[in-house]
């Protein structure tokens, strides 16, 4: 799926003009299946298969899609926590794809992340201190121990944390607070870009607009771009500026929210869309479009167009030639045959 | 509306006891659910919501829980007072239940077909082969093609969408009175989640069966629901029909919940949210269990509990601002007033 995505850069808005900090070409990434007692490799698992996207400097750029898309896979080879199978990732104008461990370093300061599970993410041994002072020793940003611990209460305290809770350990506190521990672990380098993976589903409602809240201060302040991986497509649209739809390791759509909200082009956004329950009583859905069936194994990916085994408009064509990204309006891609 | 009532909590109250302390999970909870009505009980995690719908089955954690006062009537009888043999009559058959976990809550060595077959035959007088029958049938309402074959397969073939539909159709298949569905969707994607709605929608219209959902999904209420019961702190703080409280919210908590919610169909460059996190059981504060929280606490809510009152027909609210006699200032004269 080589696409002209990189061609593109329609001037509009501020955002817009900006650079582009992330841009990910033709990525691939592939688990192996291994089974039998000498643990051959039978085939592969396709997590990602083939996508194209960028994000621009300062933007929050959001990813959304189903259980077993592929977008969590998505985040993390990005943050080359995984190995990429193919394709290339530049971060800021440089290639990164294949970079060696050691090299990785500035990236790893520049590149965080914070993850779902406020409960496992966490090391339940080390104090909140140790595990905020332990990346500022190994980047050296401090000289000495006192200045670290200085920098990370006055992170605890921008994150809505007493800076004395610095002693206490991770069982000490709830869901809610855990995950603004997690946020301040990932800015204590200060980083460019942060890669949220599904960073409040585990929250409750209240909770979850709390951390939404100080994620959307910390960009103003810290100068943040985000790539915000969830499901909840209410909290995307809420959150992000651009958006990309996934669905089984491919990238369907990527516009900006109001287009992608207010006209989905892609079958399968718009399935999704219709799929979102209503937020009163009466208000009136546009009908919705349930799908048949289940998401394929992405361990043997349907031919062609990959949604075709569900999508309403399927034509003969679609089962057999893979659909191209094609920018159908500015800043509006889509892979469909129907575009 | 207004017919029939199906099951009735008067006062249910469920604690836990350690050595130390025993600790109200579930404060004084009242509510009815009538026929062919579906009533939310919404609330975040630690509200009670879930201890709720196993107090009504009597399946709180034992020997440390236990319903320790209240009434719960079902078809005039008090579930608390039956012995352990009638309850297992009444569960699966008059009341039956769909959890969260789908995953769990399947047995994985047994296939489905035997699973659905065990319980219909310890309910309903069918032979083994009628029971098999009457399983299939199930299948085929809850949305399966291939019910024959779905019979044979074992739990583990099934996607998370498809368990949570052999789990409805488990728990329908002795045509219960009533079905308590906690957190039905919240394990599942959007599109299954739709799924899903849809069929319990067409479940509640088909068989005039009464719901109580269990949900901290707005989403889903909007969807499902007639009648709401929000739950703060083991209390109900507030009850009405669904409009009424996506309307007019009276509980400061209910408005807050409803604020902090992104909404698809609206721009909000910032959502409200409230402040702190819920209390656990042993940190609950004195007054009203929400005054830590709330935009509007006065003097009196951190010193006396409110009552729940009818504000308005079929509107309860827990809240001194709704409460007569209570001034502004935060004195109290209710205890002088209270003629009405």
């Amino acid at each position: 799926m080589g696409t002209s995505i990189v061609t593109q850069n329609k001037p509009n808005e501020k955002i817009q003009h900006s650079e582009k900090i992330l841009e990910v070409r033709n990525l691939k990434k592939y688990f192996p299946i291994k089974a039998g007692v000498l643990q051959r490799t039978k085939g592969y698992i396709k997590a990602v298969d083939g996508i194209d996207f960028f994000i621009r400097k300062g933007e929050t750029f959001g990813l959304v899609g189903e259980s077993g898309c592929g977008k969590s896979t998505a985040g993390r080879t990005i943050t080359r926590l995984y190995e990429p199978t193919e394709g290339e990732i530049f971060f800021e104008g440089e290639n990164i794809t294949s970079k060696k461990e050691r090299h990785l370093f500035n990236l790893r300061r520049n590149m965080q992340m914070v993850f779902q599970d406020p409960y496992s993410s966490l090391n339940p041994r080390k104090t909140v201190g140790t595990t905020l002072i332990e990346p500022l020793k190994v980047h050296r940003m401090y000289k000495t121990h006192k200045e670290c611990r200085e920098y990370a209460q006055s992170i605890l305290e921008r994150v809505g944390l007493n800076p004395s809770f610095i002693n206490r350990y991770p069982h000490e506190f709830s869901g809610g607070q855990r995950q603004r521990i997690g946020i301040a672990r990932s800015l204590v380098l200060n980083p460019k870009l942060i890669v949220g993976d599904e960073p409040v589903s585990a929250l409750d409602v209240s909770i979850q607009s709390q951390v939404l809240n100080l994620l959307n201060d910390l960009q103003d302040e810290f100068d943040l771009t985000y790539l915000f991986i969830a499901h909840d497509l209410s909290v995307v649209k809420h959150f992000s500026d651009r958006i990309g739809v996934m669905y089984l390791g491919n990238m369907s759509e990527v516009a900006n929210k109001k287009d992608l909200y207010d006209e989905p082009l892609h079958p399968y956004t718009q399935a999704l869309l219709s799929a979102v329950p209503r937020s009163h009583p009466r208000e009136v859905k546009k009908e919705r479009i349930l799908l048949k069936g289940d998401i394929p194994s992405p361990a043997n990916p349907p031919t062609g167009c990959v949604f075709h085994t569900r999508c309403p408009f399927v034509m003969d064509h679609c089962k057999e030639v893979i659909p191209e990204m094609k920018e159908v309006r500015p800043d509006h891609f889509v892979a469909c045959h129907l575009h | 509306m207004g017919q029939e009532t199906v099951i009735e909590l008067k006062d249910v109250t469920t604690s836990f006891f350690s050595r130390k302390q025993e600790l109200s999970v579930v404060d004084r909870v009242s509510f009815s659910v009538e026929k062919g009505e579906t009533v939310a009980i919404v609330g975040e995690s630690g509200s009670g919501k879930s201890m709720t719908s196993l107090s009504i089955m009597q399946l709180v954690p034992a020997p440390n829980g236990k319903v320790t006062n209240g009434e719960i009537i079902f078809n005039g009888e008090d579930l608390l007072k039956k012995s352990k043999k009638d309850m297992h009559k009444v569960r699966g058959n008059d009341i039956s239940m769909i959890f969260q976990e789908p995953m769990s809550s399947l047995n994985p060595v047994y296939t489905i077909g035997e699973q659905l077959r065990e319980q219909l035959m310890y309910h309903q007088p069918l032979s083994k082969r009628e029971a098999h029958e009457k399983g299939i049938e199930m299948l085929e309402i809850v949305g399966f093609a291939r019910a024959r074959e779905m019979m044979r397969e074992y739990p583990h073939r099934l996607s998370g969408g498809m368990r949570q539909r052999v789990m409805i159709a488990m728990a329908l298949s002795n045509n219960p009175k009533l079905l308590i569905a906690d957190e039905p969707t919240t394990a599942l994607d959007v599109t299954v989640q739709a799924q899903i709605l849809d069929l319990m929608r067409g479940l509640s219209k088909d068989y005039d069966s009464s719901i109580i959902l269990i949900t901290h999904d707005l989403g889903v209420v909007a969807e499902l629901a007639q009648r709401v019961v929000v739950m703060y702190g083991g209390q109900v703080v507030e009850e009405a029909k669904i409009d009424e409280i996506f309307d007019k919210p009276l509980h400061p908590y209910t408005e807050g919940l409803l604020n902090s919610m992104p909404k698809l169909n609206e721009e909000q460059t910032r959502l409200q949210s409230i402040p702190g996190s819920v209390p656990t059981p042993d940190n609950f504060p004195k007054g009203c269990r929400f005054v830590t929280r709330c935009p509007y606490a006065m003097q009196v809510c951190t010193e006396e509990q409110p009552t729940l009152l009818e504000k308005e027909t079929r509107h309860k609210v827990r809240c001194f601002l709704h409460e007569e006699g209570v001034g502004k200032d935060g004195d109290i004269n209710r205890h002088s007033k209270q003629t009405q």
